[in-house]
């Protein structure tokens, strides 16, 4: 039976937990660890689409960026404050993903691809062609964050770093747990199913392109609350996270950790990809080339990521918890002792 | 005895390619029917213009008196039109339970609860569990379907079929590529849900056909040639030219 917090989930909630206390320690810091937990929120629910669908989008970056506009236009000129603005960006979000849904949840494969990446192109000039509201190339800057009521410790300036990262671990906590539900429910069986066999889970009386549809605009809605989480981390919203690199960035997190294998693949993927972006960067200029060489060595020698790697010396059953590895060695030697 | 499910003048072409023309099919219920032919008579067609998976250019479908010739598979699949494939079509990472769990209708009305951990269930569970036992893969729940041995996943095929509580079970060459002592078992399987449900069968084992099914039709170049009793399709000379291949000389002539 899955266990709602599996010693895991717990294990990894207590590495972020105490993890400000330590990053100086091994030459890091605080911002580092915001961002690590703001893309990991990011990549999980990606991951929904891309792992447990097997739907390839590659425009997801416009949503994670147009999160940082709704926020910031809501809480400059509208609702003010940091929860409102926060609750728009996510349900902004989420309809922009469920318009786009309607449009890419019918199609697989490559086609499914190509008009993710036409939307996410479209959203970027969309920022360029409203630059009244969105500021164009500058961004929108002078986000605020007010401090909240904490009980226990009154109100929290999250201005400063300390703060606001545990205001986003608390998200990033929140996040996990819901993910981890949403792919051990009913419906997580069923996109697995999809993923798997559209035919056959059509057959037996899913109405697929709904559920699709369902997946993308939930993967959109986590996009949308880790993109409010990054305005604010930057204060400001501006364009850049919108662009295709971007998108494509969130791709290669999912795989470098091992997205297919494992739940917190993404998570993985993001600590990596982040921290050697930091550490490349301060080693040579030509930083890039290494990260490049780098990712292209990852897919070549380990497909499934680095948690696949674990995950197939462990379990050689593969993606879902199919039972012990024994029984799965057992049917194996079945299968191959009865045929001729 | 009114039929579960007739069609009339069903036709489909794929370009100028007419593979059924002016199929009309009615198949009573509780009996065991199979669908015969030659390679390419369009037996597979017909079954995916029964459960929704192509659309006919021509005619129409009723199932239990009620048109459903414009449902998509999956409202087909609701109303009790469950069927299973010939080419295995699992979901090959699941286990057999996850397999069959998943296409049953207590978790399916469930679909879309994303708070509820899908083994608590319980009704999708225990269903399970007896659709397990019916197809006598007890034992084998927690593997993963792509470490069953072949003749295993035939009967998980079925099973995936049989766990979508179906008033109208489809089976596209159950038998296909086993060896005879899984044959044996399939049989058996067969015979005894026969007893209480209605079964189509495309199959090309002509001693499963003739010993096992109440009602034959036989499908060659699109169109049906016979229906009767294994007895009468067994006497038909129509239907053997059709298989020993002098049809088309006699066509020609004529």
């Amino acid at each position: 039976m899955t266990a709602w917090t599996p010693p895991a989930m717990l294990g990894v909630f207590t590495l972020f937990l105490v993890l400000p206390a330590v990053l100086p320690w091994i030459g890091g810091y605080t911002y580092l660890g915001t961002e690590v937990m703001i893309w990991a929120i990011f990549a999980l629910g990606y991951n929904l689409l891309l792992g447990y669908t097997g739907l390839p989008a590659f425009g997801h970056g416009a949503f994670f960026g147009m999160a940082g506009y709704f926020l910031a236009v809501s809480q400059k000129w509208w609702t003010g404050g940091l929860w409102l603005p926060l609750l728009i960006g996510v349900l902004g979000t989420a309809l922009c993903g469920a318009f786009v849904a309607l449009f890419v949840a019918r199609r697989r494969g490559i086609y499914f691809s190509l008009l993710t990446i036409a939307f996410g192109v479209m959203f970027w000039f969309l920022v360029f062609v409203l630059d009244t509201w969105t500021g164009g190339e500058d961004g929108l800057t002078g986000l605020l964050r007010p401090a909240i009521a904490v009980p226990g410790l009154g109100a929290v300036a999250l201005r400063d770093n300390l703060p606001f990262y545990y205001f986003v671990y608390g998200f990033f906590v929140l996040s996990t747990v819901l993910l981890w539900r949403i792919v051990h429910s009913p419906f997580g069986q069923v996109i697995g199913a999809i993923k798997q066999s559209e035919t056959r889970a059509r057959a037996v009386g899913y109405d697929t392109t709904l559920y699709k549809g369902a997946v993308f605009t939930l993967s959109c809605a986590f996009a949308g609350l880790a993109g409010g989480l990054y305005s604010l981390a930057r204060f400001g919203a501006f364009a850049e996270p919108m662009s295709l690199q971007q998108s494509g960035n969130v791709v290669l997190m999912c795989l470098i950790g091992g997205g297919f294998a494992s739940f917190y693949g993404p998570v993985l993927g993001v600590a990596v990809f982040l921290v050697l972006r930091d550490f490349f960067s301060t080693v040579t200029d030509h930083w890039m080339l290494l990260y490049g060489l780098l990712f292209m060595a990852i897919i070549l020698f380990l497909p499934e990521g680095i948690l696949g790697l674990v995950q197939r010396v462990r379990r050689p059953t593969g993606f879902h918890d199919t039972g012990t590895a024994e029984a799965a060695r057992a049917a194996e030697t079945t299968a191959r002792g009865s045929k001729p | 005895m009114t039929a579960i499910l007739e069609t009339r003048g069903l036709r489909k072409a794929f370009g100028g390619n007419v593979v059924l023309e002016d199929v009309t099919l009615a198949f009573a219920p509780n009996r065991l029917s199979a669908i015969i032919g030659p390679n390419g008579a369009g037996k597979t067609t017909c079954f995916n213009l029964l459960t929704g998976f192509l659309e006919p250019d021509r005619g129409e479908i009723r199932f239990q008196g009620r048109d459903i010739t414009a449902l998509p598979p999956d409202r087909r699949a609701k109303l009790g039109i469950c069927r299973s494939f010939q080419v295995l079509n699992l979901f090959n990472d699941y286990s057999v339970l996850e397999n069959i769990r998943v296409a049953v209708p207590a978790l399916r009305r469930r679909g879309f609860d994303c708070w509820t951990r899908a083994g608590d269930v319980r009704e999708a569970e225990d269903r399970a569990a007896g659709i397990i036992r019916l197809v006598g893969l007890a034992g084998r729940e927690h593997v993963a379907a792509r470490f069953l041995s072949y003749g295993q996943r035939r009967l998980l095929e079925i099973g995936v079929a049989l766990a979508g509580e179906p008033q109208l079970l489809l089976m596209d060459e159950p038998t296909s590529g086993l060896g005879s002592r899984p044959m044996e078992t399939l049989r058996e399987l067969v015979q005894r849900l026969a007893a209480g449900l209605t079964i189509v069968v495309i199959e090309h084992d002509m001693d499963f056909v003739l010993t096992l099914c109440h009602d034959v039709t036989v499908l060659h170049r699109g169109t049906v040639i016979a229906q009767g009793t294994p007895d009468a399709i067994r006497d038909n000379r129509e239907v053997r030219e059709a298989y020993l291949g002098t049809l088309k000389y006699t066509k020609a002539r004529g």
